[in-house]
């Protein structure tokens, strides 16, 4: 099977797009999928720490790109599954160290190395978002449910619409439903109204995401974690699965607008 | 009979004008009789004002030009010519000449047509980041989100919900209006005035309405009651 390439963004940066990378990665290889991630964002990696790999770089992705290795040589496998990859990024250079058609290339090249290619976009809006988002197949964005994400993930989806690309799926990480409650925090259904784009997941708000990634164990192993289990849905909805929202207490209208939108 | 040039027709709120050419005047009123009689259902019943132009003409001659007309069930209402002299002669039989049609005319245009202005349409929702301005009327089918603006020397209707930046009237016209279904932006304004923002930091939403220029400042109204608003 050819992969699919789907690329992880936001505009504001802080989201979880780094961590939405990591999690969705481990939860496809965990159900037997091969899965190559890519962190894109230039300058500023992360994607190999979120995942434990830090230790394990000898290339990267501005090497592959200007020629120094072979694909394959930056390719680094993940400690707990065979068909997981990482290429990281270069720490010492900048996003205008590679095109959107370096971008392209990379993306057909890793078209028969897995069957997933997922793609870690940097924040903002110039070169490092287009860059990332140039090979996408299909694009997540991310959000949370507070204001100015929202309004940056607005102008993101503008711009992906502005770019034909396929429309955007959106991702709200870091929902807490007692917020929600108590009126201090934006629930679902005021971001969709706003964002007006297919919603893929919701990821609640949940303490273990902070440890996961200091210890470099993303929360997608970890079968006690919330998170790690909206992060396994999701997963499971990118294979075409149709798998119900973990329970955050909406309100029932919402479930049942929302039922429609899975499709 | 040989086909001859038709003349240009307009047609106003009281009638058509027929703009007659040069030349001989009984060629004219050949061709004019032959042209009616050519699209006889569109004249039937009309009533016609006709320029001649430059010509002369005599009462007796005009005389025969309504009563052939008339045959033809087309009423002359008017003459108009820049000859002195014919416009006496049609004063006389009781036709209106130049001044008094084109008078009634344009006066009478409804204050409602704006035609020759332009109109901007979108339809889709304009996002955070997207700037549209325009030198005319701006209509959106779709929403204005947070972050987005719509900047008009016209009016601008918005059939969704403002919630970003619009300016109407910028270049002064203050007879320029600002509406949507549903408005919970405050960041509106009309020509030179804008909306006073309130304190409150969950800003009312008003479905429904306009917003216009009242003395200075701007208000709602309100649709379901025709009046001006809070």
């Amino acid at each position: 099977m050819t992969a699919k390439i789907i690329t992880v963004t936001s505009g504001k940066g802080g989201v979880g797009k780094t961590t939405a990378t990591a999690n969705l990665a481990v939860a496809l290889a965990q159900i037997g999928q091969r899965v190559v991630c890519l962190d894109a964002d230039i300058g500023l990696r992360n994607l190999d720490v979120v995942m434990g790999l830090e230790n394990r770089i000898v290339y990267d992705l501005v090497d592959v790109i200007e020629g120094r290795c072979r694909l394959k040589q930056a390719m680094i496998r993940d400690k707990r599954f065979d068909d997981l990859h990482l290429i990281p990024a270069a720490q010492t250079r900048d996003k205008n160290a590679i095109s959107p058609s370096d971008m392209m290339k990379l993306g057909e090249d890793l078209r028969d190395e897995a069957d997933w290619v997922i793609i870690d976009s940097p924040a903002g809006i110039e070169r490092g978002f287009r860059n990332a988002i140039a090979p996408a197949d299909e694009i997540l964005v991310i959000t949370n449910p507070d204001v100015s994400a929202v309004r940056d993930a607005d102008r993101i989806i503008g711009l992906i619409e502005a770019e034909q690309k396929e429309p955007a799926k959106l991702i709200i990480n870091r929902l807490n439903p007692a917020m929600v409650q108590r009126g201090d925090m934006l629930d679902a259904e005021d971001v969709l109204e706003l964002l007006a784009i297919k919603l893929i997941g919701i990821v609640p708000e949940d303490e273990n995401v902070i440890v996961s990634t200091n210890v470099g164990k993303p929360v997608a192993l970890d079968e006690k974690s919330r998170a790690g289990q909206a992060f396994r849905n999701i997963s499971r909805r990118l294979m075409g699965d149709e798998i119900p929202l973990l329970n955050m207490d909406f309100k029932d209208d919402f479930l049942h607008k929302l039922s429609r939108m899975f499709k | 009979m040989e086909k001859l040039e038709a003349f240009p027709i307009k047609g106003f709120r009281e009638g058509l004008l027929v703009t007659m050419g040069e030349g001989d005047w009984q060629k004219n009123f050949d061709a004019l009789m032959q042209q009616i009689d050519g699209r006889c259902e569109f004249f039937e019943g009309a009533k016609i004002a006709i320029d001649v132009g430059e010509r002369k003409l005599r009462a007796v001659e005009v005389c025969k030009l309504r009563d052939k007309l008339a045959d033809r069930n087309v009423t002359l209402f008017a003459l108009l010519s820049q000859s002195p002299a014919t416009e006496a002669v049609a004063e006389t039989l009781g036709l209106s000449t130049k001044k008094s049609v084109l008078k009634v005319n344009e006066e009478d245009l409804p204050r409602a047509l704006y035609d020759g202005e332009s109109a901007l349409m979108i339809k889709k929702t304009l996002r955070s980041g997207t700037s549209v301005k325009y030198s005319g009327t701006v209509i959106v089918d779709g929403d204005i989100n947070p972050g987005a603006e719509v900047i008009a020397s016209g009016s601008i209707y918005v059939w969704g919900k403002i919630k970003g930046t619009v300016h109407a009237g910028i270049e002064g016209s203050e007879k320029e209006i600002i509406a949507a279904l549903e408005i919970s932006t405050e960041k509106m304004r009309i020509a030179n005035i804008a909306y006073r923002e309130s304190k409150l930091k969950i800003k009312p939403k008003k479905k429904v309405c306009k917003v216009v220029i009242d003395g200075n400042s701007l208000r709602f109204v309100d649709w379901e009651q025709h009046k001006l608003i809070e």
